[in-house]
């Protein structure tokens, strides 16, 4: 099997839906000539051309906007916010527009498109581009959030979302933009909706998503050393959310940590937590832990912005308040 | 301003004058029912009248051609959503917020659609429907199609990003839309010449690469002409406009408005300007129009209304559980 970069399995999910639907286009700032700030349309615009791959202005609000009238219209956008940091420009399009057209129109409109770009912290940025922004989507009904960690969920979860008839919002990371993986060359769609199970074990269930799948994989080989058997489920859709394969794995281990790399208030992995703790009272031997970044702005340097963030270490320490060690 | 010559006869056929007559005369009488069901507290929240500004939307609406053309408007919607040859039965159920409204009860005053007559909306957030009206725009030239967008806005939209950022993107990529600007002197309460740096709303054009022009929109024949020029532009030239439609609302900027901002004297004054007089008297002058023809009109007109508001009364409440429906597709 291939093993390609996040970035490049995205580049294939975009390619290969355009080239079966002429409806498909990519629209955003510099993803034609500049083949992406973060290249993951490279090629593209010399495959289909201006017409299909659309360079914009500094405009969020004005191109996300046309996507979803375009939408409404017929069209099947793929909407590149260069990060989720710019896409709070356009929050108003997404939140009352794209979410709520279907709705307000008594089911005559539907926006098949897809917002997608980097969200979460990076490295030595500061605040402004470096946030996960998770929560202020996942909150929004009508809309569906996606998480991809690995080259594999990122190709498979995006053509689904690009064939899916609702505004579709997918959340990749820069820091897992160069990450390698193994993708099939046949042709494999990946359910929204569906929690992935990336490590199975008996005795704690550790619920994550995105980027920090990764991180939470690594505690998970440090407990195994320790003999402890974790267990790693990785939501891949915030929204909806698959809640049977949560209750289905605390039901089977009886502890849980949640982990969410966005700050902890109003946040997925609270609510997530609170499900664990509402769903699965009677079968719960501690209570539900919840591992996030700290609760401020993030730092520019580097020892500070690590230290806000979750980690192993953090995730271990968590494992060690459930199992009472 | 492009003022019409009140004293030429026009060279349109008496049916099309009627047509936009009655066309006014149903948006006046739909409105000021609308206005009185609500004062009965059969309709609630936020409801904008559009009284006053009838020639716009009918002008308008005559301009195009519905089978491949589009509109998408803002919250004083009720006029082009009526324009647009949508029912008056399911347009007065939405504002009851019946089961039978066009919205099935969900979108209400503010969010009337009609996807089969083209009519993208009715739209609450300020502007921010500019970008999706220029959005249908870049469809219709994706698909390679003929038609055009009339997107509708007030004066107050034009001070928001999403109006500046859409106009450039049309202006880059020469979209098929035209851009009207009703120009109703007061964005809710304020006087736009307190808050706009220019107050040739028309001349923000410029910046976009596309003509802009100031249009009588008290005027319905003007309204159509000048319409019919810019959607003429962009089907043989690709190219998109801004018109200003100068206007006056004789109502509050929505029902629960006290309208202190404005005299009575000034709303008087302006109520000399009304459209429908003003094609009513020029038909009349012209010999195209008996009194007796207004007045069998202004009855159907009535009629039509009464219907509405039967259909409306008459029509079921939304069972609780079809709010859980069309979240999703």
């Amino acid at each position: 099997m291939p093993v390609i970069a996040y970035r490049d399995a995205l580049n294939q999910a975009i390619d290969e839906e355009m080239a079966r639907d002429d409806r498909v286009f990519l629209i955003g700032e510099e993803v034609a000539l500049y083949n992406g700030a973060y290249k993951v349309s490279r090629g593209l615009h010399d495959k289909y051309g201006d017409r299909r791959v659309i360079d914009t202005p500094i405009s969020e609000e004005g191109f996300t906007g046309i996507g979803i009238g375009a939408a409404m219209a017929g069209l099947r956008p793929i909407v590149e916010w260069m990060t989720f940091n710019f896409s709070i420009q356009a929050l108003d399009q997404v939140i009352n527009n794209a979410a709520k057209m279907r709705y307000m129109s008594g089911g005559q409109f539907s926006v098949p498109i897809v917002f997608r770009g980097p969200n979460g912290p990076a490295e030595w940025l500061s605040s402004q581009h470096s946030q996960a922004l998770d929560a202020i989507y996942s909150h929004v009904p009508g809309l569906k959030v996606i998480s991809a960690a690995t080259p594999y969920d990122a190709k498979g979860l995006l053509k689904s979302a690009i064939r899916d008839d609702n505004p579709v919002v997918m959340m990749e990371a820069e820091l897992l933009y160069g990450a390698k993986g193994d993708v099939p060359t046949d042709e494999y769609l990946i359910p929204l909706g569906k929690a992935d199970i990336k490590r199975p074990g008996r005795e704690v269930t550790l619920i994550t998503f995105g980027k920090v799948v990764h991180m939470v994989l690594a505690a998970a080989e440090a407990l195994a050393q320790d003999g402890i058997d974790a267990e790693v489920i990785d939501l891949r859709s915030l929204r909806p959310l698959d809640e049977a394969a949560i209750v289905a794995s605390v039901a089977k281990t009886s502890r849980c940590i949640v982990i969410d790399e966005g700050w902890p208030i109003a946040s997925v992995g609270a609510y997530v937590a609170w499900l664990v703790s509402h769903r699965c009272f009677d079968r719960l031997d501690a209570q539900v832990e919840l591992v996030t970044s700290e609760d401020i702005p993030m730092p520019y340097n580097h020892q500070l912005e690590l230290a806000a963030q979750p980690s192993v270490d953090k995730i271990l320490a968590a494992v060690e308040k459930v199992l009472y060690l | 301003m492009a003022k019409s010559d009140a004293k030429k006869k026009t060279q349109y056929g008496p049916e099309f004058l009627k047509g936009l007559l009655e066309g006014m005369l149903l948006i006046r009488r739909f409105e000021e029912k609308a206005a009185q069901m609500y004062g009965l507290r059969k309709i609630g929240g936020f409801c904008h009248i559009y009284i006053g500004q009838e020639a716009i939307a009918v002008g308008a609406a005559a301009a195009i051609d519905p089978a491949r053309d589009y509109i998408m408007t803002a919250y004083r919607d009720h006029g082009h959503a009526l324009a647009a040859s949508m029912d008056p039965k399911v347009v007065m159920a939405e504002l009851y917020g019946k089961i039978t409204g066009c919205s099935r009860g969900k979108g209400g005053s503010m969010h009337l659609f009609d996807v089969e007559r083209h009519f993208y909306g009715g739209h609450g957030i300020v502007g921010a429907h500019i970008p999706l009206a220029t959005g249908v725009a870049l469809k219709i030239k994706y698909r390679g199609e003929k038609g055009v967008i009339l997107c509708f806005f007030g004066d107050g939209a034009v001070h928001q990003g999403s109006f500046h950022e859409a106009l450039n993107m049309a202006g880059v990529w020469k979209l098929p839309v035209v851009y009207i600007c009703e120009n109703n002197w007061y964005g809710m309460g304020t006087d736009y010449r307190r808050v706009s740096a220019v107050h040739d709303l028309s001349s923000l054009a410029s910046s976009y690469n596309m003509p802009g022009k100031q249009v009588d929109g008290m005027d319905a024949i003007a309204v159509f002409e000048n319409i019919k020029e810019a959607v003429a532009a962009v089907r043989t030239e690709s190219q998109p406009s801004l018109l200003e439609l100068r206007t006056y609302r004789y109502m509050g900027h929505s029902m629960s408005d006290p309208g202190t901002y404005r005299t009575k004297e000034e709303i008087l004054k302006q109520k000399e300007q009304d459209p429908i007089l003003i094609l009513k008297n020029k038909m009349t002058a012209d010999g195209v129009l008996a009194e007796d023809d207004y007045q069998q009109m202004d009855k159907r007109c009535k009629q039509a209304v009464a219907e509405a508001v039967d259909f409306a009364e008459a029509s079921e409440m939304p069972a609780i559980e079809t709010m859980y429906e069309d979240v999703f597709k």
